[in-house]
């Protein structure tokens, strides 16, 4: 029998994943569960969507709700879904290259509309579901199957794309920091509006062995010593940062929520 | 008792039937010339509490539409030319995951760009063959003001009745012209809405078809917490691998329409008793091709036409009977041959083919088919 | 239970589920457990202080800490 978490989030019977061993994935997913259960939310009213990759596969394991839709749109099959009932919790799994490639568009407007949604984008720097493909995130210089000599390409950085594109509630964490995840996670579905949560996982068998990252246990300590909180990072010298990476809340600035904004020129026309 | 006649534009006459059918969501993208109907949903959705959206783009628009009817929404989106083929990836998603959705797709001159504010007919088959894989199609065609309110309810009512994208397939003269219309009392109107099930959450299989092909559909929010993929799946709704799963999902997707196809087809014709030749169009190209047939009857031709309202699937059937008696069929359109090529196959050699045929930008006047049909007689 | 999981009163864990990354061996503080045969396997049950590190980073959710 499975942790009660387990048990009860997610369809047991569909498990294990098709993830490979020691993928980040499994850890953000669960990680949203737990935040959603220390919501309490009512779990019939949450709606999980996503689009193609190997981070999309996660709502067919969820209990909810699900739609698992086409490559880059599941912001904008989502933003129907709350259009249509606003008293749905929108949440959306994308990937690096699902989110910021092909879906791209879709992502800077669902920010600048401050729909209530909260997207979690499982960030592992590689299109892993094709063979390991560079992605818009994926480090300077470093290799993909399409990036035999290295990457030319400079890295979106994503909590950053978000925050300037309206997203009222933005941060990042990793696979290795989980419990910081979880809680951002839970601030993010919380804010009235549009949340963005990167949540950066490992690849091991691509962007991993590709670019002799190790092991996921090696990658997991990498995350761990080259993180720095944002509350942290402002307290120390700036050469201390010097290749380092910052997690944690960077943006959380509620403003008006699009659906209620669009229900106020509905109420318009209701008659007493 | 039928509202006062009012002088109506095809656009505006689609968004009054979008409303009359049920329609709660739009979401569009503007394009010349669908822009009305963006327009006007943007202006009457508010007033019934239903949702407007303008998207980022037209692939967006039509993504927002499914995600809206799978949580309860009847939903539209409307479009043209290019923006038609930037549906098609979510068009073949609405297909295989069988979500109701109406798509307007206002003709104009094509490929590309084309001639944006000019009337063309020429994605007929980009209506059946636009998106990849072998999906089921329902194409309704209007050719005045009040049939595009009325086809606009049934392309509703088929796509909630099948659980099956339906497109609406306008063209720019249709879209643009103005009629005087009366529309009739929202209480004459059939209103289908689409199947719900009976069973409890645990006994919910999502793509478990009745014996009518069709499998009920719950709403996101209802409690079923179901699971809907793009990929193929089994009757749990969940991806599969297996062949044989496959291949049952993918010919009931197609059987669901063949097994009520006479329920969904329909044509027009005229003056087809006495007929030696048969003009067939759809569209604004019907009107040209009622005149040229009124003026060749006055000159003693016995001439005939036929309309396809439902382009797809194509009214075969009754084309086959017409055949057998029929010297000449003439397929008028405002492409160079598409629909021409579909009455070929259903006619084979049993009558002759002539085609009118123009792609300029200028609608076909009824003097160049009258001009086509002397030529033969 | 099945022969694929050996529950402990601490700790559970779901043998068909491990895919033998070693995280949680890695990030367990008190050194409870060791892959072998590419699966996990507890090995000094006494020493587990419930900490749920295990739990919080199995990517495969086949470790549990029991009765929280």
């Amino acid at each position: 029998m499975p942790s009660a978490i387990v048990s009860e989030y997610f369809r047991t019977n569909k498990l294990p994943q098709i993830w490979c061993p020691g993928c980040g994935h499994g850890i953000i997913t669960r990680a949203i569960t737990v935040a959603i259960d220390k919501l309490g939310l009512d779990r019939d009213k949450i709606c999980i969507v996503s689009g193609i990759g190997c981070s999309s596969r996660a709502p067919g394991y969820m209990d909810f709700d699900t739609l698992h839709t086409t490559h880059g749109r599941a912001l904008a099959f989502a933003t129907g879904i709350k259009m249509a009932n606003p008293d749905l919790k929108v949440i959306v799994i994308t990937g690096d290259g699902d989110a910021t490639a092909i879906g791209g568009n879709h992502l800077i407007h669902a920010c600048r509309r401050n729909i209530d949604i909260t997207a979690i984008i499982y960030n592992n720097n590689i299109y892993g579901m094709t063979g390991g493909q560079y992605s818009p995130t994926t480090p300077k210089f470093d290799k993909g199957t399409t990036a035999p000599y290295g990457n030319v390409d400079k890295a979106f950085d994503i909590p950053a794309l978000a925050a300037a594109a309206g997203a009222t509630y933005v941060g990042r964490s990793t696979a290795y920091h989980t419990q910081l995840l979880i809680s951002l996670i839970e601030n993010g579905i919380k804010n009235e509006g549009f949340s963005l949560i990167e949540a950066i996982s490992v690849c091991p068998t691509y962007y991993g062995r590709k670019n002799k990252k190790g092991s996921a246990v090696e990658m997991l300590e990498w995350q761990k010593n080259h993180a720095v909180n944002i509350a942290a990072a402002s307290k120390m010298a700036p050469e201390s940062l010097d290749g380092k990476f910052l997690i944690g809340e960077f943006k959380n600035s509620p403003e008006p929520e699009y659906t209620k904004e669009y229900q106020k020129i509905i109420d318009m026309f209701k008659k007493e | 008792m039928k509202s006062k006649a009012r002088l109506m534009q095809g656009n505006e006459a689609c968004v009054e039937g979008a409303i009359a059918a049920g329609m709660k969501f739009f979401a569009g993208y503007p394009i010349t010339p669908s822009t009305e109907v963006a327009e006007i949903a943007a202006e009457k959705l508010p007033l019934v509490g239903g949702k407007f959206i303008q998207m980022e783009d037209e692939i967006a628009s039509m993504a927002a539409i499914i995600g809206a009817s799978l949580a309860g929404s009847k939903s539209m989106t409307a479009t043209s030319g290019p923006g038609f083929s930037l549906k098609q990836e979510n068009l073949g998603y609405a297909s295989l995951a069988e979500v109701p959705c109406v798509i307007v797709n206002v003709q104009r001159s094509g490929p590309s760009t084309g001639l944006p504010t000019s009337p063309a007919q020429g994605d007929i088959m980009q209506a059946r063959w636009g998106s990849h894989g072998d999906h089921p199609v329902i194409a309704l065609t209007p050719s005045s003001v009040r049939e595009t309110f009325d086809l606009t309810i049934k392309a509703f009512n088929l796509s909630e009745k099948y659980r099956v994208p339906v497109i609406l397939l306008m063209d720019e003269i249709i879209g643009h012209m103005r009629e005087r219309v009366e529309l009739p009392e929202i209480s004459e109107i059939e209103i289908i809405d689409r199947k719900k099930p009976t069973v409890s959450r645990e006994k919910y299989l999502p793509y478990k078809a009745d014996d009518d092909l069709i499998p009920p559909m719950a709403y996101y929010g209802d409690g079923y917490r179901f699971h809907v993929t793009g990929l193929a799946h089994d009757e749990t709704g969940f991806p599969t691998n297996n062949p044989a799963i496959a291949d049952k999902l993918y010919r009931r997707l197609l059987d669901k329409i063949e097994l009520h196809k006479n329920e969904i087809i329909e044509w027009e014709e005229q003056c087809t008793d006495d007929a030696d030749i048969v003009i067939i169009s759809i569209g604004g190209v019907s009107r040209a091709a009622d005149t040229a047939m009124k003026q060749l009857r006055q000159k003693g031709v016995k001439v005939g036409t036929y309309r396809p309202i439902t382009v797809w699937p194509f009214p075969e059937k009754r084309l086959i009977e017409l055949a057998d008696k029929v010297n000449t069929f003439v397929v008028a359109e405002m492409n160079l041959g598409q629909m021409a090529l579909e009455v070929e196959r259903i006619i084979k050699d049993k009558a002759e083919l002539i085609k009118v045929n123009k792609v300029n930008g200028e609608a076909i006047y009824p003097e160049e088919i009258i001009e086509k049909i002397e030529e033969v007689l | 239970m099945n022969n694929n999981e050996t529950v402990t009163e601490k700790l559970a864990v779901n043998e068909n589920w491990c895919k033998g990354c070693g995280i949680c061996v890695k990030f367990c503080p008190k050194n409870v457990l060791i892959v072998e045969n590419e699966k996990v396997k507890i090995v000094d049950i006494e020493k587990c202080i419930q900490c749920g590190l295990c739990e919080l980073r199995c990517p495969d959710y086949a470790i549990y800490v029991r009765g929280k």
